[in-house]
């Protein structure tokens, strides 16, 4: 009767070979989809292909640029993936980020007379602090009164971006600044050193704490009982509560710990590349970072690689775009191919396909 | 039966069904002639359900022929199955609780609902399934939703009725009426293959059964004159040992007190709980028996800590002597509590998660975590333990436990908090859907834990196996728990009596 001759039955145990089948037939589905959008919207899909995956690696200031991008990226993520597992839906990764870096400006906006030596770790403290305020929303109206964290954090972005707006243009505006919107320069004490000193390359410091704090994760989702608890929480809410495991105290460690981490990628935004407060401090990390949890497996080690592929794709867009001519929205659409084709092939890792059994039809 | 019809209504020839390595069914040859009521009879695991899934179409044979009235067929779906005349009703029932049967039964069999109506009607009163078609299904007892799955099977004109172990569900009071019904079909038609691992019911109801054992079929028999241990020992290939069950030493502490409990049920169609008391001393066993539905789920999660009771209600649910009720499942298993509850996947176990996994759901405290981290050396040599004492049939410590046989799970759930050496076991369901011989490992093993001395509260709805381990026995009916009697001082009819609400038959309280 059926055509299709497959059948998709559930695996007795779980794949690890699928763990890595997957990003790769994730990338080659991408890469195939992208080559026919592109051929449609008529540009020369080798040179725009070219340009978003080699290029980045051609040389220093490419791969500089690249790390740049990836750290952000790969906190942001190794913080929501660890909420993620526990099935709590943090989405404001944007806004914490926006918060955290707020919090860190007080102390160069205070002090940009009197810098002091210990001016950036204190600032990476504040930011985490933000970071963790903002979520805590969240999580006191989750646990609460029921309100779903996802329409909260969600919410909070936009509250995050208006509050930036006010800040800058009122309290923390630089006064000598001819009312631009924007804070006055970080003295370079508030800002993390460059890896390659007095070159073009912009590449510093924070992304040597992004793979520290990857390994902590690891270690965290690996070896923790805590990170078992919520592991449970996520993948079968009524053994956790059949073992005693709070879902609020659940709720409250995912939000934190995702929030921390953005308020991080915040710091990491305004004592790095950018080096003061200003309307935009982030192109959509906070989101973007969603893509590279799930590409990663919520995994730490996958999402240090999905991260730098998803940098990767930001470099080498915004190349194409000057180089192929593709549109502008390209790297969006791209973003969320990535997504579409990672939930698809992700159905491997837990279901296989096969030949349906039984002899054809005589 | 002698005399064989010229022709067959099913024939299996052959069928062999592997999942990866695992044979579930291996070359299974089996006859159902017409006007039959034919038994499966097997162990869990032994590939009843895999057989019955075959033959309804859910999935296609690795190997062998199906002959439907002498005809080969290709069973590709339920629907084609339907088609054909096969019918199913399965051990969960598939109703919509919010509308009425009816309208439940149109979903299926499409008609007219006033005339369906009249058509439920006739059939009730030909096979004796009385059940009022405007009724919202949340309402109907679970005889009555067993009723209309049946309803439904027949009005759609089988040949062939399947029927996966039910009587499970029904109180013993329900089953005799529900085998008058089955006896009729035959006369008018109707095959029944009729599938369960209780002796005594297949060889009241059928005339062959055929015995599996580990998918392969270990013989067929006639059940109306075989024994009930002649049956067994073709099914577990051995005698089915009785668990040794001297009396309990009756001077124990009470380790697990309830006084007084009433409390409304959170489940809008779930019974409220009504004044509940309870004491359960060291070493000893306490049954509470009960047809499902009257409290009982309401009262483990109670007892569990899976609900906790506000500070002010504390001392309703008392262990050890302090207050409880209000502490949740962690802390009252610190003090000592363990917990068997009726829901393996998804409450005992974490599906997607390992087995070795799986032991430090409950058993972290036993030395597996050391300063927050994992000692997975210590959490291995516990899983292993487990499936070797509790004899699991597994790959190993790796298998996630949604690969594992409900049978299976339930003995590594059971093993997994007896090995907590807790001073609290409740125990909900025990042997639900293990096989005979495991069962009785099951039973031995917590009558042993009894007399190390752990206090002991089995809810269960098999009678038998409460009078073979308990030393007292309560029933629950409608919220209500009656007030103990010695389980060796009572008989089955008494606490039957009992289940349906008739508390004034108990003699007060036991010694």
């Amino acid at each position: 009767m059926s055509v299709w001759p497959f059948e998709i039955v559930a695996r007795t145990e779980r794949s690890s070979r699928m763990l890595f089948v997957v990003p790769v037939l994730t990338v080659v589905l991408t890469v195939i989809c992208a080559t026919i959008m592109f051929t449609v919207t008529g540009n020369d899909a080798g040179t725009a292909l070219y340009s978003i995956f080699v290029e980045p690696f051609l040389d220093a200031y490419g791969i500089s640029e690249v790390l740049i991008k990836a750290s952000p990226l790969i906190i942001i993520a190794q913080g929501l993936a660890i909420g993620f597992r526990a099935r709590v839906w943090n989405i404001g990764a944007e806004g914490q980020l926006t918060i955290g870096a707020i919090f860190a400006s007080l102390i160069p906006i205070y002090w940009v007379d009197q810098p002091f030596s210990l001016m950036l770790p204190s600032m990476i403290v504040a930011a985490g602090l933000g970071g963790v305020a903002w979520a805590a929303i969240a999580a006191l109206l989750r646990t609460r009164f029921n309100a779903s964290e996802i329409i909260v954090t969600l919410m909070l972005n936009q509250i995050a971006a208006q509050v930036l707006l006010y800040v800058i243009n009122g309290p923390l505006k630089d006064p000598r600044g001819f009312s631009f919107p924007q804070s006055v320069s970080f003295p370079p004490e508030a800002l993390y050193p460059l890896i390659v000193e007095g070159g073009l390359l912009r590449v510093n410091y924070s992304i040597i704490l992004t793979l520290a704090l990857s390994a902590v994760a690891w270690v965290f989702v690996a070896h923790s009982f805590s990170g078992y608890r919520l592991h449970v929480g996520g993948v079968a809410p009524a053994a956790a509560r059949y073992a005693g495991f709070s879902a609020n105290r659940a709720v409250w460690l995912s939000l934190l710990i995702g929030g921390a981490c953005a308020g991080l990628a915040g710091v990491g935004e305004i004592a790095g590349p950018i080096g003061r407060l200003q309307p935009i401090l982030s192109p959509g990390y906070g989101f973007a970072a969603i893509i590279v949890a799930f590409l990663g497996a919520l995994t730490p080690i996958g999402i240090v690689l999905a991260g730098f592929f998803m940098a990767v794709i930001y470099v080498g867009t915004d190349g194409a775009v000057l180089s192929a001519g593709i549109p502008s929205s390209a790297p969006m659409v791209l973003q969320g191919l990535i997504l579409v084709f990672y939930l698809m092939a992700y159905t491997l890792v837990n279901y296989q396909l096969r030949r349906k059994p039984g002899r054809m039809r005589a | 039966m002698t005399d064989i019809p010229a022709q067959s209504l099913l024939e299996l020839r052959g069928i062999t069904k592997r999942y990866g390595a695992f044979v579930a069914n291996d070359a299974i040859n089996l006859i159902i002639n017409p006007g039959e009521i034919h038994a499966i009879l097997g162990e869990n695991g032994a590939g009843k359900s895999t057989l019955m899934k075959t033959i309804y179409g859910v999935h296609m044979p690795d190997e062998g022929q199906i002959l439907w009235k002498g005809a080969e067929v290709r069973m590709e779906s339920p629907g084609m199955a339907r088609a054909l005349g096969i019918g199913m009703v399965f051990q969960h029932f598939s109703l919509f609780e919010t509308v009425t049967v009816a309208e439940n039964i149109s979903l299926t069999v499409p008609a007219p609902l006033a005339d369906l109506e009249e058509k439920i009607r006739a059939k009730g009163d030909e096979f004796g399934l009385q059940v009022n078609p405007k009724a919202l299904v949340h309402g109907l007892s679970v005889g009555e939703r067993q009723r209309v799955e049946i309803i439904r099977s027949l009005l759609q004109d089988p040949a062939l009725l399947i029927l996966d172990e039910p009587t499970s569900v029904l109180p013993p009071s329900s089953v005799e009426q529900l085998f008058q019904t089955l006896r009729k079909l035959p006369e008018r038609g109707v095959s029944i293959l009729y599938i369960s691992h209780k002796l005594d019911e297949i060889r009241a109801l059928c005339h062959r059964a055929t015995v599996l054992r580990m998918g392969k079929v270990a013989g067929t028999a006639d059940p109306r004159t075989a024994t009930s241990s002649e049956l067994a020992r073709l099914m577990i290939g051995r005698d089915i040992p009785h668990p040794v069950h001297p009396p309990s030493r009756a001077d124990g502490e009470v380790r697990l007190l309830v006084q007084g409990l009433s409390q409304q049920n959170p489940d809008p169609y779930g019974v409220d709980l009504k004044d509940v008391s309870l004491e359960v001393r060291a070493g000893e066993i306490v049954g509470i028996a009960g047809v499902s539905g009257n409290g009982q789920s309401i009262l483990t999660r109670l007892l569990s800590g899976e609900e906790v009771l506000s500070g002010a209600q504390a001392d309703h649910i008392q262990m050890l002597g302090n207050p409880v009720g209000h502490l949740n499942a962690e802390h009252r298993r610190r003090i000592g509590l363990a917990f068997v509850p009726e829901d393996r996947l998804g409450r005992g176990t974490a599906p997607p998660m390992s087995l070795s996994e799986n032991s430090l759901l409950t058993a972290h405290r036993s030395g597996m975590v050391k300063h927050g981290f994992i000692s997975r050396q210590k959490r291995d040599v516990f899983t292993d333990t487990c499936i070797e004492t509790m004899d699991v049939r597994t790959r190993g410590r790796h298998s996630l436990a949604s690969s594992l046989s409900g049978g299976n799970l339930q003995k590594f759930i059971v093993g997994r908090e007896m090995m907590l050496s807790p001073r609290v076991l409740i125990v909900s369901q025990p042997t639900w859907g293990i096989d005979v011989g495991a069962a009785a490992m099951v039973r031995q093993k917590l009558i042993d834990l009894r007399d190390q001395g752990t206090a002991i509260l089995v809810i269960s709805e098999e009678l038998e196996e409460l009078f073979e381990i308990s030393d007292r026995l309560v029933v629950m009916f409608d919220g209500k728990i009656s007030d103990p009697v010695n389980s060796r001082d009572t008989n089955a009819e008494e606490i039957g009596q009992m289940m349906i609400g008739h508390f004034g038959a108990t003699r007060g309280e036991a010694a």
